[in-house]
């Protein structure tokens, strides 16, 4: 806890740097990232995270300095000519985009460990802390850094805030936008370009491996929790600067913890909650959902059996033995058993001297599913001239779903049946 | 059977177009009547869509030129309205009908403007006139196919454009959306408008169209329905008597030559 408010009070102006140093490059990467998952092009930021690397070494190895703009403009301009080769060769060879991304990402990246061995082994006594682009330094930003992150995350924010619109149409539709006359080529240089600038400012954070992550995971956990593209973006922004905040926290109170990487594993388990509990796409709602079918199916055909029985000895609310249920339908004991006591539960039966008998609510409930039961047979047999001895089969499944609005249509359409093509009695 | 018309809507000149180096259509030319409303037909792989995406710019052309009004695309963009094939996008897109109707007002806002009221109003109207305001605010990937392709039209209609080219709007749709569509399009042509659609049902054709382009890799007819929808014409459009110009295609893109020399 005092770590905590320790942490949170700013003390040190090391932490606020490191702070908002995250906090906004995790924002720019997670909003430029909605349009780079949208657009399908997810590994487009793996590419440019790998490119950077040449363009940082060379402009090193010209400037003599890590001064952080000088290597942005360098690691922009390689970042920007590695899409430009992807996109050549995709246009003008047999190759594939799949590959055409792992020839850009793998040469480019070949390129750059190469120049910075180079410039390891050279006895330049300014190279010293180069190779953190490589993991990122996310613990260690100064003063300048912040300075350059900050000029960068406004021009990425302020870009997507002004082109939003554009953006959301080439993402979805970009015939329908070039007809409408929108600049698209123009229009695509400019995200590819904020996408090339939130991956060099990126990288210095987490490091080139990392840095796809950034990219993808925020926009790809906010996507399972909206349909809104602008809700998303603002989501994705929460679960990047979340991140930020948590991986700078860890590392500070963790001195051994690294930032970065700790930043990737928030958004990582924030993306695994997503997958799991986001509402309506969440694995555990539908697995809820699937189950609590399951667990009305079971009901249903137990009350329908109880109607059944009822039907034959002309006796509805007389005592039922769980072994006449079986006669008429077999299910496991385990089921029933667990079928007859949510029943009870729910007060459709009640349970005396080890037999069951209906009440008059799970009464009304059997004869309502026996009667769609036996209204979907006699519209098959009738509108889709299945023959009588096939229709039982499909009627059990479609007599769970009928509607009360569908069961009236049904009625009208069959014009008010009284037998089913059994000759069974369609109840009232 | 080619009837060209003055003061057309639509003008093609000796309009030829390529995939990958391979011919798909070859020196189209024909003009087509203000207000008409007219139906491009052929088998599967005759350049019908092609055809369209020409004359939208979004393929490029070998030799040839479009004129709409008597201008050139871009001068009377405004004008047009474009509605592609459902299936060329993703439907699993984070948006409701309203955002996809919306974006055929982009062209009006220009750059950096937000929707506003009135750009809203125009797209509840175009979803009335689809029968989907209902539906306004539902996420489109729950959408049917004849849904899909209704919001599509919406879209369009919100372009209040003089002259629209529909892309297989009939396909995978069910009949009350066919009905309904094809209904909207004879409004649109009845105020004057000039409507051209993609089309593959030759049961429809005589109903639906009053001008008809038939299409099979170079133009085989154009001209008023009762006159171009023979069955001879018909014979010549689907009958297998293409095949030299499909292999002359292929040759084409063998040896990589450009389908036109460069001057």
């Amino acid at each position: 806890m005092e770590t905590l408010i320790e942490f949170f009070s700013f003390k040190y102006p090391n932490i606020k740097y490191v702070v908002f140093g995250t906090i906004l490059l995790s924002i720019s990467s997670a909003v430029v990232g909605c349009f780079t998952f949208i657009k399908k092009k997810s590994l487009v930021g793996d590419v440019i995270s790998h490119a950077v690397l040449p363009g940082i070494c060379i402009s090193f190895m010209v400037s003599g300095s890590k001064d952080p703009f000088l290597l942005i403009i360098g690691a922009f301009i390689s970042g920007w000519i590695s899409i430009l080769v992807m996109d050549a060769i995709i246009r003008n060879t047999k190759i594939k985009e799949d590959a055409a991304t792992g020839l850009s990402l793998s040469v480019f990246f070949g390129i750059g460990i190469l120049l910075m061995t180079y410039i390891q082994h050279s006895g330049n006594a300014a190279q010293s802390g180069l190779d953190t682009f490589l993991f990122g330094k996310a613990a260690a930003l100064v003063g300048k850094d912040l300075m350059a992150f900050s000029i960068i995350a406004v021009i990425v924010l302020l870009t997507v805030f002004f082109f939003y619109k554009e953006f959301k149409l080439i993402s979805f539709d970009q015939q329908f936008a070039k007809v409408i006359g929108l600049p698209i080529r123009r229009l695509e240089m400019v995200l590819t370009s904020i996408t090339v600038l939130a991956v060099v400012t990126g990288i210095q954070a987490v490091g080139v491996v990392l840095m796809a992550a950034m990219l993808i995971t925020p926009a790809a956990a906010a996507r399972f929790w909206t349909d809104r593209l602008s809700r998303m973006i603002l989501m994705a922004s929460i679960f990047g600067a979340f991140s930020g905040i948590s991986g700078a926290f860890i590392s500070y109170s963790a001195p051994s913890m690294p930032t970065g990487p700790w930043m990737v594993m928030v958004l990582s388990i924030i993306a695994l909650i997503s997958f799991f509990f986001a509402p309506r796409k969440g694995i555990v709602i539908r697995q809820w959902r699937r189950f609590s079918i399951q667990r009305q199916l079971l009901e249903e055909n137990l009350l329908k059996a109880f109607y059944r029985i009822g039907e034959n000895s002309g006796e509805h609310f007389n005592r039922v033995a769980v072994d006449d249920i079986q006669l008429i339908r077999n299910f496991s004991p385990a089921q029933l058993a667990k079928g007859l006591r949510k029943l009870r539960v729910n007060g459709y039966v009640q349970r005396a001297n080890g037999s069951w008998y209906l009440t008059n609510e799970g009464f009304e409930k059997g004869k309502r599913i026996t009667r769609l039961h036996r209204l979907w047979e006699l519209y098959l047999t009738k509108y889709l001239r299945i023959a009588p001895d096939h229709v039982h089969e499909d009627a059990d499944t479609i007599e769970h779903v009928i509607t009360p609005e569908l069961e009236a249509r049904l009625v009208k359409l069959l014009e008010y049946p009284t037998e089913d093509p059994h000759l069974s009695e369609i109840p009232k | 059977m080619i009837q060209q018309v003055e003061n057309p809507a639509l003008e093609i000149h000796d309009l030829t177009v390529s995939y990958d180096k391979k011919p798909v259509l070859w020196g189209i030319d024909l003009s087509i009547p203000r207000g008409a409303l007219c139906g491009i037909i052929g088998p599967n792989g005759a350049g019908k869509s092609t055809l369209i995406k020409a004359i939208m710019n979004l393929v490029d052309m070998n030799s040839g030129y479009v004129k709409l009004f008597d201008q050139t695309l871009d001068e009377v963009r405004k004008k047009v309205s474009y509605v592609p094939q459902r299936e060329s996008v993703d439907w699993d897109f984070p948006a409701s009908v309203l955002d996809v109707v919306l974006m055929g007002r982009y062209a009006n806002l220009g750059l950096f403007k937000n929707p506003r009221r009135a750009d809203k109003d125009a797209a509840l109207k175009a979803l009335e006139m689809v029968g989907m305001e209902k539906y306004s605010k539902r996420q489109i990937s729950q959408l049917s196919g004849g849904q899909q392709q209704r919001v599509f039209l919406a879209r369009a209609l919100t372009q209040n454009a003089d002259i629209y080219f529909l892309d297989e709007p009939f396909s995978g749709v069910d009949a009350a959306t066919e009905k309904a569509i094809f209904q909207i399009l004879k409004n649109l042509s009845k105020d004057g408008k000039t409507i051209i659609v993609v089309h593959h049902d030759l049961q429809s054709v005589e109903p639906y169209f009053e001008w008809v382009i038939l299409l099979n890799l170079r133009l085989v007819a154009s001209g008023p329905t009762k006159q171009v929808f023979t069955p001879a014409l018909l014979e010549e459009t689907y009958g297998g008597k293409l095949t030299l110009l499909t292999e002359v295609g292929e040759l084409v893109k063998k040896g990589e030559f450009e389908a036109r020399e460069k001057q």
